[in-house]
């Protein structure tokens, strides 16, 4: 009994990749194991912990609860994608090294896309604000308030980088 | 010296790699390798009566299953015990698999490898084993009465049983002839590590070779690569263990070899394929370890003033079905315990229990909340009585610096004496005062019961243990290009040892961090270590690098002083800005790249820098070693101790009960800080766990056995909205065990966090809290009690 593999294509970071993936994979196990995008990671697989978050059509989602098969013909952005377009690292990326945001760094991929969508939505937020928007991803190393630091950050040097150039 | 990069809040050199997505954790490791899954037991105690496998040989893409009975040699004995004690007459241990009987749900009974994770599980769901139910032990009071028996050949269910006095007198005599006296009966539930990422291992096996590669994610690779050589019987030099990226540990990793790691790299000789491991959630839940579950029966006699005449601990401690890593957390409790106390005539007695359970190894902190929690609701509990404030008691009992070093009489967790290297707690309860606003509190708490609002104020004090040896060692190399490798044994799971450690060689080498590239837990790279846990890795393998890279410094100098000429004597020489200079003639100085170019002497040379050091210009002498590069040792004659203190304001609400952190402070005594920006993180990581301890995490059991909460969703790790923003203050009071002045900092965050958000309910409460973690809803029960209590019906304890 052969699973039986369906083709889809997704656009992951900006790129058109193609796959065959049976019905019961995971969308983060399709972007980890075929596509060989490590930095989605796995935490609890149960939805709650946000470290597999990815962003689907720029909307955050947990990867460890969709199968590969339902984002066909959609766009997917990694923690991968979250770099700036030459290749530094991006202003949540930036914030995060600036604060000290990350120990292990495992839950950290979950929570840069997270917050690069979250500012895309308020690009100014007051403290409380980043701490809610982070409220939905866990993290067992930094007691969070370097990451509330980030996200604050992230806003400045996102509007700096945005800002036009004279 | 100002320039110094040692004491610098730096930015961490590993933060862009894992910033990227590039990180490489075990299981981003290893793609195309065979998947193993484990059928594990649904049982908290029962014998294995058949396990039947038929259905699952169906399934395409299974490649294996073994039980117990295809284990041969030594991978067929029980795991080792790690850590041996004269007191633990009655140590038990795990099988790989499980033998006959299973201890506690989770324990693994089959293995399935198959193509991938999906089709293995599909397999291992297929497997059929008919267990006879015993009836389990379930928590400290079942396993105390001893109706019934985990291991039927253990009497009483006890693995050990300890005491330990502290040479000032009899307790109980002291307790009897003090002015006053008090007993408390406490209980602390049990929490676990939880690290986001649980474990994993792969393996892969090199026949032509003959070498064994195996990565696992741990706190320790170079006692893996021993045990896994001793039980697949290799010779050790056969065995490479490397720990890549690990997505924390908090003392859960520190436990080896789990089953999973001797059974995947034998899988993996066994079917010359690369097999990997990596555990779900629920695996770690019911198949890792938990921590902290303890009861404890407190009497203390005092006078007056506060002042410990006597103190006498009890502690029941439950430690699972099996023993593998001894019975080190409580004797951290029972010596710990102590704080920066003097107590009169101490007795400690403990007794390690065995219960249908997973097994319970260090977590942060391990053993230290627990017994913070019991001095420090003694000291609560001695204040109330005698209508003193709390810190005034605390002050009454401090140890004072001019005391240090302080010998507690004790005999510690390494087999050491509890000695106290330093400290100045008098200070430290001071500033604590000082930041979490005790001296106005009064007037606070009047402005919010104004607006009909409850709020308390606590405080919780510590003696951590750190830096405990036997040793780490390091190897330092200057590279022909200038970049400096700095390889110590062990492991990184988050600390930004990539960054502190390259901060002390880069000082010690007149360099900056830029150019120092650190590896850790690489067996390949260096095969002496213990390992990262205990708050260790700063103190030991941060003196090992500072020692090793003195060592290449004064091979530096000599080299330069014979290629420099002149009569230059190595003594005038001094490393600075990646060169080596006469001090008294700065001009005079050979670029440190070129130093190692001229270390080492060369008959070819092969490129333009490797002409300088042919033999007919080399500089090396005779009687020295090719290559400028040395390795270091630290070995500590004792632990260092660090010290702290926490004060909390809390916020109950008169209704619902529910409890919130409004101020949280810390100051912090860990020595000399390498870099301040990490040991922050290192406390705010800490304080976050301990709130979890205070209030939300505990693993629940029901009477079967089964753990009921094995979820992110039911276990409450605390999210960002949980945890409050912390306040810090450092103090300095550098350590004189080591050369470099550090004590640890790792665990230091979580270990008065239940004890001080404890005295701050009871503050905002006015009545007695003995046991934590503490919900809204037990808050709500609790106060029915004190009801009952003002009316006089019945007396709470204490």
């Amino acid at each position: 009994m052969t699973e039986q593999l369906h083709q889809i294509t997704v656009t992951v970071n900006g790129v058109t990749r193609r796959g065959e993936t049976p019905a019961r994979r995971l969308l983060a196990d399709f972007l980890r194991m075929d596509l060989g995008l490590t930095g989605t990671h796995l935490g609890c697989e149960h939805g709650v912990c946000g470290a597999c978050t990815v962003l689907l059509d720029d909307v955050p989602v947990r990867s460890c609860l969709i199968f590969a098969v339902s984002v066909d013909g959609h766009a997917i952005t990694t923690v991968e994608g979250c770099c700036d377009p030459g290749g530094e690292l991006g202003p949540v990326q930036q914030a995060f090294q600036e604060c000290h945001g990350l120990q292990c760094g495992f839950c950290t991929p979950g929570f840069i896309t997270t917050i690069t969508a979250y500012l895309e939505e308020n690009p100014k937020p007051t403290e409380e604000e980043a701490r809610e928007a982070i409220g939905g991803n866990l993290c067992r190393c930094t007691g969070y308030q370097n990451i509330v630091a980030a996200v604050l950050r992230a806003a400045e040097i996102k509007s700096e980088r945005e800002a036009p150039h004279e | 010296m100002s320039d110094k990069l040692v004491g610098q809040p730096l930015v961490r050199k590993e933060d862009p790699r894992l910033l990227r997505g590039d990180g490489r954790y075990v299981d981003d490791l290893g793609r195309g390798a065979l998947a193993a899954a484990f059928v594990r037991s649904p049982n908290a105690h029962a014998r294995i009566a058949d396990i039947d496998v038929t259905d699952a040989l169906d399934v395409e893409g299974l490649v294996a299953v073994y039980t117990y009975e295809d284990l041969p040699g030594r991978i067929a004995e029980p795991l080792p015990l790690l850590i041996p004690h004269p007191d633990l007459t009655h140590p038990r241990t795990p099988y790989c698999l499980a033998k006959d009987e299973v201890n506690h749900v989770g324990e693994a009974v089959v293995m399935v490898v198959a193509t991938d994770r999906y089709i293995a599980e599909d397999a291992a769901e297929r497997i059929v084993v008919t267990y006879e139910d015993l009836p389990p032990v379930v928590g400290i009071d079942q396993a105390r009465a001893a109706q019934r028996l985990v291991h039927d050949e253990v009497p009483g269910n006890v693995a050990a049983h300890s005491v330990q006095t502290n040479g000032k007198g009899d307790a109980h005599e002291a307790i009897a002839a003090a002015p006053h006296r008090l007993s408390l009966d406490l209980k602390i539930e049990r929490s676990a590590s939880m690290p986001m990422e649980g474990k994993g291992v792969l393996a892969h096996w090199d026949a032509d070779d003959r070498t064994l590669r195996v990565h696992t994610s741990t706190q320790t690779s170079t006692s893996v690569r021993l045990a896994v050589a001793a039980k697949l019987e290799l010779p050790p030099d056969r065995v490479e263990v490397i720990t890549p990226d690990v997505g924390g540990g908090f003392g859960v990793k520190i436990v080896h070899p789990w089953p999973e790691e001797i059974l995947v790299p034998w899988a993996a000789m066994k079917l010359g394929r690369d097999v990997k491991w990596v555990e779900d959630r629920r695996e770690h839940f019911i198949s890792s370890a938990h921590e902290r579950g303890q009861q404890q029966h407190v009497e203390v006699g005092f006078d007056g003033d506060g002042r410990l005449r006597g103190l006498s601990v009890e502690i029941w401690h439950d430690n699972g079905a099996y023993v593998p890593y001894g019975i080190i957390v409580p004797i951290v409790t029972s010596t710990q315990l102590l704080g920066p106390y003097k107590v009169g005539a101490y007795r400690v007695e403990f007794t390690s229990l065995y219960t249908n359970t997973v097994i319970v190894t260090p977590y942060r902190g391990a053993g230290r909340p627990q017994g913070v929690f019991a001095m420090e609701r003694t000291m609560d509990a001695i204040a109330e009585y005698l209508g003193l404030d709390r810190l005034a008691v605390r002050e009454a009992n401090l140890i004072q610096p001019e005391e240090m070093p302080y010998d507690q009489g004790l005999v510690f967790q390494d087999g050491r004496p509890l000695i106290y290297d330093s400290g100045d707690y008098p200070t430290m309860l001071r500033m604590i005062r000082e930041l979490v606003g005790w001296d106005g509190f009064e007037a606070e708490r009047a402005a919010a019961a104004a607006e009909g609002r409850r709020i308390g104020i606590g405080i919780g004090a510590y003696v951590e243990g750190t830096g405990m040896g036997p040793y780490e060692g390091a190897h330092v190399k200057v590279e022909t290009t200038g970049e400096i490798v700095v390889s110590t044994g062990l492991t990184t799971q988050g600390q930004g040892h990539y960054t502190s450690l390259a901060q002390i060689a880069a000082d010690v080498l007149g360099v900056g961090v830029a150019n120092v590239t650190v590896i850790t837990g690489d067996t390949r790279r260096f095969k002496y270590a213990v390992g990262t846990f205990a708050s260790r890795a700063i103190v030991t393998s941060g003196n090992a690098v500072a020692i090793a890279a003195g060592k290449v410094a004064e091979k530096a100098k000599r080299i330069a002083a014979a290629a420099l000429g002149g009569g230059a004597d190595p003594a005038d020489l001094e490393l600075v800005d990646g060169t080596v200079r006469r001090r008294d003639e700065p001009t005079v100085s050979i670029d440190l790249r070129t130093v190692a170019v001229l270390s080492n002497p060369l008959r070819y040379a092969f490129d333009e820098a490797a002409k300088a050091a042919t033999q007919f210009a080399a500089a090396v002498g005779t009687g020295d070693e090719p290559g400028l590069e040395a390795t270091g040792y630290y070995m500590p004659e004792r632990s260092t101790f660090a010290a702290g203190a926490h004060g909390v304001v809390v916020e109950t609400d008169p209704e619902t009960a529910d409890i919130r952190i409004l101020r949280y402070c810390v100051v912090h005594d860990c020595g000399v800080v390498v870099n301040p920006r990490i040991v922050e993180g290192q406390v705010h990581g800490g304080v976050a766990q301990g709130v979890g301890g205070a209030l939300y995490e505990r693993i629940v059991y029901d009477d079967a056995g089964q753990l009921v909460n094995a979820s992110y969703m039911d276990f409450l790790i605390p999210f960002a909205t949980e945890v409050p923003h912390i306040q810090t203050a450092h103090m300095v009071t550098a350590s004189g065990v080591n050369p470099l002045g550090l004590k640890g900092a790792g665990e230091a965050g979580v270990i008065p966090t239940s004890a001080a958000v404890a005295s701050a309910i009871e503050d905002a409460e006015g009545l007695s809290l003995r046991r934590m973690p503490i919900s809204p809803s037990e808050l709500y029960e609790l106060r029915k009690t004190r009801t009952t209590r003002e009316t006089g019906k019945e007396q709470v304890s204490a």
